[in-house]
């Protein structure tokens, strides 16, 4: 008779639970039984490279910002493809010359119209 | 706990049976798995670096993993010079590790300033503010002579007894497990040191 399938599940549910747990029951124990918890001001408080925090955590970053990171994906395509087109310049024949600018005149295009629609301009 | 006859160990060795206590056990993972805190000062730092690349290999003592945080790290290698304006920072790194921690004072600048112990900005030894278990002299010290102090930090960690009244320092409970971060005064860090942890030699004259 073969086994249920759903065993298996049941089985690694099993072994997925005890994985986490004995570990943690151990240092439990550990803790019970021979490491005194010293706790202190310094020791719970939040580790930022030995300095003490100041202020909130919680910072907000304006949105403008994501407005930027899309902006730079222009450039960042355009170098990705304008090193090798650099590099083989010499040899290339005329239909892919031409192929390559007609692509980075889209490029450029995009860029004319984030410019035109004040994309650059820091907003508040 | 760790009263196994010696004699018995061995007899029972010799017959294809290991016995070993929770003492030894215990401090035998701790000795093999002593992760530091990833961080360096000065020109030592970079012979620590050395130590931990693939010629000198600090994974063959189980010492590799350098953690970026203190919470995770059991060992704090001071690699060069501590100013001043780093010592309260170091401490607040220590007292922020989980116990048990040791420290290795690594270099002339770590134990007492080194050459630079006439400045004005320089700390004359980080053991004025926390406990150092092993120091390594040399200007810098050689990846070697790093490699020895890991194995005297793991001969020190091999005899730490888990009970009985000379038990480790971090398991009694009323040792302390921070030590006062110093803070910078008109003149120097005051206090200009933890009279708990160091006491000036004295000179005789
Ligand atoms: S002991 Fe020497 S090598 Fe090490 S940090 Fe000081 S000056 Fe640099």
């Amino acid at each position: 008779m073969r086994p249920d399938p759903y065993l298996f599940i049941v089985i690694l549910i099993g072994v997925a639970l005890a994985f986490p747990l004995i570990p943690l029951a151990l240092a439990w124990l550990w803790r019970r039984f021979f490491q005194p918890p010293k706790p202190g001001p310094d020791k719970t408080s939040t580790y930022e490279c030995g300095v003490e925090s100041i202020g909130e955590a919680h910072v907000q970053f304006h949105v403008q910002y994501y407005l930027y990171a899309i902006i730079f994906l222009i450039f960042d395509v355009e170098a990705v493809f304008l090193v090798p087109f650099a590099v083989a310049f010499t040899g290339l024949p005329v239909g892919a010359f031409i192929a390559i600018l007609i692509f980075l005149l889209l490029l450029i295009e995009g860029l004319v119209w984030a410019w035109g629609k004040g994309c650059l301009q820091w907003q508040r | 706990m760790s009263q196994i006859d010696e004699q018995l160990r061995t007899e029972l060795q010799r017959q294809g049976v290991w016995v070993t206590s929770m003492q030894d056990l215990y401090n035998w993972g701790r000795k093999n798995s002593i992760w530091p805190l990833q961080f360096g000062l000065a020109c030592c730092a970079i012979e620590m670096i050395a130590t931990a690349a693939s010629r000198y290999d600090i994974a063959r003592f189980g010492g590799e993993v350098f953690r970026p945080s203190p919470r995770q790290a059991d060992l704090m290698i001071v690699a060069g010079t501590v100013t001043k304006k780093m010592a309260p920072q170091i401490v607040r790194l220590f007292n922020q590790m989980a116990d048990p921690k040791y420290v290795i004072a690594m270099g002339a600048c770590a134990i007492s300033g080194g050459p630079f112990k006439q400045g004005y900005n320089v700390l004359k030894g980080i053991d004025r503010y926390i406990p150092v278990d092993v120091y390594i002299p040399g200007c810098p010290p050689r990846p070697e002579a790093l490699l020895h102090a890991f194995m005297e930090l793991q001969r020190k960690i091999d005899e730490q007894k888990l009970t009985g009244a000379d038990k480790a320092e971090f398991l009694k409970p009323d040792q302390p497990s921070e030590f006062p971060v110093p803070r910078f005064g008109r003149h120097d860090l005051e206090p200009r040191a933890n009279p708990n942890v160091f006491q000036p030699p004295v000179l005789e004259r």
